[in-house]
């Protein structure tokens, strides 16, 4: 059984943003806090199923470009169109609904203290969708058996490591069956093996349930890993195993300097623009 | 020096334009769905019946202190028989309102805007967003409303115990029989000092509870900024409370008397 599923849409729509439709739009967004100027004119386009990989300096305006999708900032200049929709003149309000099909998962999991794994996972189906309760629960169990966490639901989030707290995060984000899935820095602090669990929960709702992705970090070793791999389901395991041909170009990434639009492309194009680039060879190395 | 004095009007003016608009969203938050009324009961819990301990403390230790002091002042006049009513009229007008004011600004405006900077520094408002809450409507209208209700009720808790702490004192130390100064008590109120200590702690309540929520909601700098907007919240709530309850005071003897 999947573990997403479609959120009605209009038809017409649904068709524009089918696999390999622009899911997210950015056109010439520009931002300044005071005098300090975070994003310059910058344009990108996710589209459906893809995964776009952002790297760059402490700084650089990363965080900040998932918080204009979710509408928690507003752009000074361009414009944003979330699965189809212009968002960056919407009130809250407005903008409750358009969040209603995206996740994130913030850096540090941004997990309510007081709730149990449990209400935290259910947190949007109980509180905003009024699900049934039984409903609800059965889902919670779901997502939770689907990131291996479903022996801790009665924990509190000071109960859990650093990598389980992530993960848990990334189930409340896809609890609700998003379309797009927001990652800030999702293995920063996390150990290798931990870190590969996550990138690998990433790739499964990425090859497996066509969730668009939008993934900010500062570990190259996870951002390639991503980008390099797929899931692929066989039989009832899951394995992961590197790209080729087109799968290749589905996540690419977008290199972020002062602001602006350093480089964008996929993997092997990053690697071919090192030697030509001394900062992204600096970066890289 | 021009220039911090102009930055701080800056800041002083944009903290108010904030509060306003806080306090805009809670009028419509109050009025229009969704309604989070597990989170009403929740809050009415934490603020009133969490605060009745101090609040039975102070209203208590202050009707005995009130009690004693008068009782060496009108011995003076050889009104000892007198002190219930300066009890009753000293703490249903202005101490029981006023201490009570201040004892939930201490606990709860303080804990408030601990919970809710906590929040912000930790991006849990931020994630409430995302999944599509509204904070004001989950974290604030709540709070805002169980210090409207439970203000009031701990109001004429610690006005009672107060009494009670005075018939203590009076009974027992200045050898006044009971009788005597509950008949006191009695005449020294009049209808219109109860509606002043039944009205003055709506208003308390309400700017205690705001003033919580929006020194909260406005913490940044980790938990450097959760300790300060703490004590902000404590130090702003407090003087708001001496400070309304004059206002109120004023305009209800101008209503009233």
């Amino acid at each position: 059984m999947a573990i997403l599923e479609s959120r009605t849409r209009p038809p017409l729509l649904d068709e524009a943003l089918a696999h390999g439709g622009p899911i997210i739009v950015f056109d010439d967004v520009h931002l300044a806090f005071d005098d300090k100027v975070i994003l310059r004119n910058v344009s990108f386009t996710l589209q459906t199923g893809h995964t776009k990989i952002f790297l760059g300096a402490s700084g650089a305006g990363k965080s900040t470009i998932l918080r204009l999708i979710l509408g928690l900032l507003k752009p000074d200049a361009g414009q944003i169109f979330v699965n189809g929709e212009q968002i960056d003149a919407m009130s809250e309000d407005e903008l409750m609904a358009v969040r209603g099909d995206l996740g994130m998962v913030f850096q540090e999991g941004a997990l309510f203290d007081s709730l149990t794994v449990r209400e935290n996972v259910g947190y949007k189906l109980y509180e905003e969708m009024n699900w049934p309760m039984d409903k609800a629960d059965a889902r919670v169990k779901e997502v939770l058996g689907f990131i291996g966490l479903a022996e801790f639901i009665e924990r509190k989030p000071s109960e859990l490591s650093g990598g389980q707290r992530r993960r848990v995060a990334i189930a409340r984000a896809m609890a609700a069956k998003p379309r797009i899935l927001l990652y800030d820095e999702p293995t920063t602090g996390l150990d290798p093996i931990t870190a590969i669990t996550v990138d690998e929960e990433i790739m499964k709702l990425r090859d497996l349930e066509e969730v668009s992705s939008i993934l900010v970090t500062h570990q190259l070793r996870d951002a390639f890993f991503v980008a390099e791999h797929m899931a692929v389901r066989r039989g009832s395991d899951i394995a992961f195993e590197k790209v080729s041909g087109d799968k290749a170009d589905e996540a690419e990434f977008i290199m972020l300097r002062d602001g602006k639009v350093a480089f964008e492309g996929n993997a092997g194009e990053l690697r071919a623009a090192t030697k030509t680039d001394p900062y992204l060879e600096a970066f890289l190395s | 020096m021009a220039i911090p004095l102009e930055n701080w009007l800056k800041a002083a003016l944009l903290e108010v334009q904030e509060y306003v608009r806080m306090l805009g969203k809670v009028g419509r938050g109050c009025v229009t769905r969704p309604f989070y009324i597990r989170d009403v009961i929740e809050q009415f819990d934490a603020i009133g019946i969490g605060s009745l301990t101090v609040v039975l403390l102070t209203g208590l230790f202050t009707g005995m202190v009130l009690a004693l002091q008068m009782g060496i002042t009108l011995d003076v006049f050889g009104a000892r028989s007198m002190v219930g009513r300066l009890v009753s009229a000293s703490i249903v007008k202005e101490l029981g309102p006023v201490l009570t004011g201040l004892m939930v600004a201490g606990r709860v405006g303080s804990g408030i805007a601990a919970e809710l900077g906590s929040m912000m520094v930790t991006d849990q408002i931020a994630a409430l967003r995302a999944l599509g809450t509204d904070p004001i409507r989950k974290l604030v209208v709540p709070r805002i409303l169980a210090g409207l209700v439970m203000v009031p009720i701990l109001t004429v808790v610690a006005s009672g115990i107060g009494m009670v702490g005075g018939w203590m004192v009076t009974v027992g130390l200045l050898r006044v029989a009971s009788s005597v100064y509950w008949n006191s008590v009695v005449q020294g109120l009049f209808i219109q000092d109860v509606w002043m200590g039944l009205i003055k702690p709506f208003f308390l309540g309400f700017a205690i509870v705001s003033i919580g929520c929006h020194v909260g909601l406005r913490t940044s700098g980790g938990t450097q900024g959760v300790g300060r907007a703490t004590t902000n919240a404590v130090v702003a709530s407090s003087v708001a409370v001496i400070a309304v309850d004059y206002l109120v005071t004023q305009v209800l003897i101008l209503l009233m008397y």
